[in-house]
């Protein structure tokens, strides 16, 4: 019951405080794109594995989302569409491969993904628009004409229903059968397959959902920004995701939100204050975290929320 | 929790800033200025940065613009194109900066320029030198004080052409991005007019940034081309330029054109040979033959070797040529306003149909916001006194002869050029003294 | 040719990552920084010698003293002050310690150097150049680089085969459990092991700077190629890492000439098709799998 008081507060202020404090829709549009794909991220973490890769599919998503803005004029709310899709049909298929690898290779393989797509959408300028990414202009909202204030908030609405509806969705899908089977496949993925269910299979379905997240964040991400470079598939970028979600904590789902948040404003206060060292800062936090607080920040509050405290992270 | 009381104070600060700016003549002029201030592109954005500092101050100390002081606030282009862009809105929307000089790099024009029409901010285009944007789209807020790469590589072939006049294979190495792929376009265009058989022996175009420019030079020793073209600059061009030197690239008999090499003249001392021909984007040189011995020329520049250490390169001079161009932008709109301080929208509208004048010649601004600026270029020469090479032989091509008339594509107006041009009397040719 | 002193490169970066994994059984993803830093460092003594003109000589040798330094500062601190307190924890902690560090290492080492790139190149130049099918290279790439390599590899085969120490080091690298039962001292073994795989890092960036400009993102780029050439060579494999290295190096060089837009493609693509194939990289051995 706390818990749920706690999410509901949370929107609250993510509706409260930018209306009070205009400038605040941009960061808090980032942060929330960022935290879906934390969450996609998080739901990998969950079966074990570490992807250093998944900023391909938000990458991916982005320029599909583009794309379609560029040559289609599509409406904000099917360019969300779009992309998402175009990101979970990337999933699918790379899925279907790389679903037999674990532990590092898998993380490997993922890198290797990405800095391929880095690779092209860099050097392809006459498609991709090269380093410097593509542009494209305000889309409709809900067929409706916006000004840069309105189209931020309606921007900013959507974004908190979907992260309130993934958060859920993944919620509900950790405690259904796939989803304790994704589990088991970090714990014990012999036993598993001995109970006749094809870890593949389901590791392939935690992939997709993973993907379609990071898919659906970075479709936001370009629609706030207006704008898609190949930064957004480099490996750092991936490593920043797996950062937030430990970070945030990867046990529940709002872990991965409250996560990005402080990610977020963190990066913004450390850049104007401490220029140049936001990385070191940062560093040393998670360094000590891990040590100190390996469950997150959510890990910290889940007593005071009142759950039991649970660590998917476990000692060897 | 942090986040809540994060959010608070900043709630506050940006209640107060927005609270500020509602005022007639503002207590300070914010202005954003965007530069490259990490990465290989550093050497080339620092200079400018330096050059703001210093004018600005002086210009502070003779009362500001209009008699408001400016506050310069500036934003690291080497962060990446998506940080620098969230950057430049949170200063537009959290601090309520409304003008701003962006920026060095191409790329980051072609993705601030409809941003900046899009917040309503006067963006003043200080150094970048694509023309696609200017030329794609009208602008209402976005202006730049200085040349294209129209204008600068139509000088450039034009000086090729009156130093060597014939030769049939030539090779690029330039930077993957708009500037570098723009440059080229316009480039072979219009050699195309003079030299209509010339033969593309290899077009390489390494990441911008590259530190490693090996290969490149490997194939260009194969391929032993009659010209070699490069419009890199800054930190690239100094490393092309270094290995290049290494592997004895200068000594294969190509004619070599840097168009942008007068920044790194004096950081490449003796790794940079003789005879290669050197463009300066503009006029701009400490030796510039007409006005090297102005006076306010002279001071700004031991003014400028006192603090930084060592000569103004041309990133300090567009600086220079943007501060000076907004300034005469706001007191020309501020005139025709009765004194009172002007918003952007009118001070766009001055710039369009102004000149001006910093350390070279005029600058004289069109109504699509292109400004006519007059363009440098000479051959490497070794003299005593300096311990790095300076320009020989320089040609100074007046802007208006070789931009794009407005509402004309450059891509189709290249194409129209005549080789009678080489003899027009506007271009006048110096010897170093 | 260029992609043979390219490959060298890899293989001396390349080599201290597996090394690393092998004895920790962890991706130290500051491996990057470690080539970095030596770069850096080395560009400093560089520097040095130039500005006390002390003999230009010192030149070439000043780049395995920076190297070394560097290895064994960073590397002692590194194992004793991070990877040995996480053997313990979560495989994804232990990867998010060492991204950790990696970013850490980054904005110390702007810090430290600035942002402005640096080229210190007299070795080069000292050394002269070649002309070999009508191209000139110079000669430090041509000879000190694949020396360097080779003798690495050679060295390392003697070491780890011949000596006591190195003995120990395989048999901690092959299971520490049973070495320690053995007697091994598996924390001093870690230790050494770590510093001699963070030198090789260094070397890597030593050996590099000055052919290239030094800029901050050099070490980001290193590590993910890196990765590249330990994943396809198979994790803790040393001669397994110098044939991925010379594949991916000399494949780069070709794709340069060939096709130049796929070039940055190519360590990936390598990777992947050897994944496909061999999913636990070419030379890799099997390991017992815990049921």
């Amino acid at each position: 019951m706390r818990l749920r008081l706690f999410v509901g507060a949370l929107v609250l202020l993510g509706v409260a405080l930018p209306l009070a404090v205009p400038w605040l829709k941009t960061p808090f549009l980032l942060a929330l794109s960022n935290g879906l794909a934390v969450l996609g991220v998080a739901v990998l973490i969950r079966a074990g594995q570490v992807s250093f890769g998944n900023a391909m599919f938000a990458c991916l998503a982005g320029y599909g989302a583009t794309y379609a803005a560029r040559f289609w004029q599509l409406d904000a709310l099917l360019l969300i569409v779009v992309g998402t899709a175009l990101a979970a049909l990337a999933g699918a298929l790379v899925g279907l491969f790389m679903v037999r690898y674990r532990g590092i290779f898998f993380g490997m393989l993922n890198l290797a993904f990405s800095m391929m797509l880095f690779a092209i959408l860099g050097k392809f300028g006459a498609y991709t628009g090269g380093t410097d990414g593509l542009r494209f202009e305000r889309p409709a909202f809900g067929f409706v004409h916006l000004d840069r204030d309105g189209f931020e908030s309606a921007l900013l609405a959507v974004a908190l229903l979907l992260a309130l509806a993934a958060g859920w969705c993944v919620q509900r899908y950790y405690r259904s059968v796939s989803g304790q089977a994704l589990a088991a496949i970090k714990t014990n993925e012999t036993r598993l397959e001995y109970l006749g269910i094809s870890a593949k299979r389901i590791f392939w379905g935690g992939y997709i959902l993973a993907a379609t997240l990071c898919g659906l964040g970075g479709t936001l991400f370009a629609l706030t920004q207006g704008l898609v470079t190949p930064e957004m598939g480099y490996w750092v970028r991936s490593g920043e995701l797996v950062f937030v979600a430990i970070l945030g904590g990867s046990s529940h789902a709002v872990g991965a939100f409250l996560g990005a948040f402080v990610f977020e404003f963190m990066k913004l206060y450390a850049a104007a204050l401490l220029t140049g060292m936001w990385q070191l800062v940062l560093g040393l936090i998670l360094i000590v975290m891990v040590f100190v607080a390996p469950s997150g920040i959510y890990g910290l509050l889940s007593r005071l929320l009142g759950q039991r405290p649970r660590s998917v992270l476990k000692a060897r | 929790m942090k986040l809540v009381s994060f959010i608070k104070a900043a709630g506050v600060l940006a209640l107060t800033a927005n609270l500020a700016v509602a005022q007639d003549k503002p207590a300070e002029l914010k202005l954003g200025i965007t530069t490259f201030l990490s990465g290989a592109a550093s050497v080339f954005g620092v200079p400018g940065k330096a050059a703001a500092d210093q004018l600005i101050e002086e210009m502070n100390a003779a009362g500001g613009i209009g008699g408001v002081k400016i506050s310069p606030v500036f934003i690291d282009e080497g962060v990446g194109g998506d940080k620098m862009l969230s950057e430049y809105r949170r200063l537009v929307q959290e601090q309520g900066v409304r003008t701003f000089l962006a920026s060095i790099s191409s790329g980051s024009c072609n993705t601030i320029a409809p941003v900046a029409e899009d917040l309503k901010v006067l963006n003043v285009m200080w150094d970048c030198g694509t023309e696609k944007i200017l030329e794609d789209r009208r602008y209402k807020y976005v202006v730049r004080t200085q040349g294209n790469a129209t204008t600068e590589m139509v000088a450039t072939v034009l000086y090729l052409m009156k130093t060597r006049p014939k030769f049939s294979t030539i090779a690029v190495v330039n930077q993957d991005y708009a500037w570098g792929r723009d440059s080229w376009e316009i480039f072979l265009n219009a050699l195309k007019v003079f030299l209509p058989d010339v033969k593309v022996v290899a077009e390489m175009f390494p990441k911008l940034g590259a530190p490693d420019f090996s290969t490149e030079i490997s194939r260009l020793q194969a391929l032993r081309p009659d010209v070699i073209l490069s419009t890199s600059w800054g930190g690239d061009l100094d490393t092309f330029v270094r290995q290049g030197s290494q592997r004895g690239l200068f000594k294969l008999g190509s004619t070599i054109v840097l168009p942008l090499a007068e920044s790194s003249m004096e950081r490449l001392g003796s790794a940079l040979p003789e005879g290669v021909i050197v463009g300066a984007r503009g006029d701009h040189y400490f030796l510039h033959p007409e006005t090297r011995d102005d006076p306010k020329h002279k001071a700004f520049v031991e003014k400028f070797r006192a603090r930084t250490g060592a000569y103004p390169i041309y990133p300090a001079y567009h600086m220079a040529q943007a501060l000076t161009g907004l300034k005469t932008g706001y007191e020309s709109a501020m005139k025709s306003n009765g004194g009172k301080w002007p918003t952007v929208e009118q001070v766009a509208a001055a710039m369009r149909e102004m000149e001006f004048k910093a350390f070279g010649g005029t600058v004289k601004m069109r109504e699509d916001g292109q400004g006519l600026e007059d363009q440098m270029l000479g051959v490497t020469r070794k003299v005593p006194e300096y311990p790095f090479m300076v320009m020989d032989k320089m040609m100074l091509v007046p802007g208006s002869l070789v931009t794009a008339p407005v509402g004309v594509k450059s891509v189709e107006w290249v194409k129209t050029i005549k080789p009678s041009i080489l003899q027009d009397p506007q271009l006048r040719m110096f010897d170093q003294r | 040719m260029d992609g043979i002193s390219y490959a060298a490169l890899l293989f001396l970066v390349a080599v201290g990552l597996t090394l690393i994994f092998g004895v920790m059984r962890i991706i130290n993803i500051a491996h990057g920084s470690l080539y970095a830093w030596g770069g850096y460092f080395a560009a400093t003594l560089g520097l040095a010698i130039a500005k006390f003109g002390l003999s230009p000589g010192l030149a070439l040798p000043a780049l395995f003293v920076a190297a070394l330094a560097v290895g064994v500062l960073l590397g002692s601190l590194l194992e004793v002050g991070l990877l040995r307190r996480i053997l313990d924890k979560d495989p994804i902690l232990q990867l998010l310690v060492t991204f950790a560090a990696f970013m850490v290492l980054e904005d110390l080492q702007r810090l430290i150097w600035g942002v402005q790139p640096y080229f210190v190149s007299e070795v080069v130049s000292q050394l002269g150049t070649l002309l070999v099918a009508g191209v000139t290279y110079t000669r430090y790439q041509l000879l000190v680089l694949p020396l360097c390599a080779i003798a690495v590899f050679l060295g390392l085969r003697w070491f780890l085969g011949r000596t006591p120490i190195g003995r120990q080091i395989t048999a901690v690298t092959h299971d520490r459990e049973v070495a320690t039962a053995m007697g091994v001292n598996a924390a001093r073994v870690s230790l050494l092991t770590i510093v001699i795989g963070a030198s090789l890092g260094a070397l890597g960036g030593a050996l590099a700077s000055p052919t290239t400009s030094l800029v901050p993102g050099i070490g980001a780029e290193m590590m993910v190629l890196s990765f590249a050439v330990v994943a396809t060579a198979g994790l803790g494999q040393i001669g397994g890492a110098a044939i991925a290295a010379l594949l991916i190096g000399i494949s780069r060089a070709f794709a340069i000439y060939l096709m130049p837009e796929l070039e940055v493609l190519v360590p990936y693509l390598i990777m992947v098709l050897v994944l496909l194939v061999r999913p636990q990289g070419m030379f890799s051995v099997a390991e017992a799998r815990r049921i």
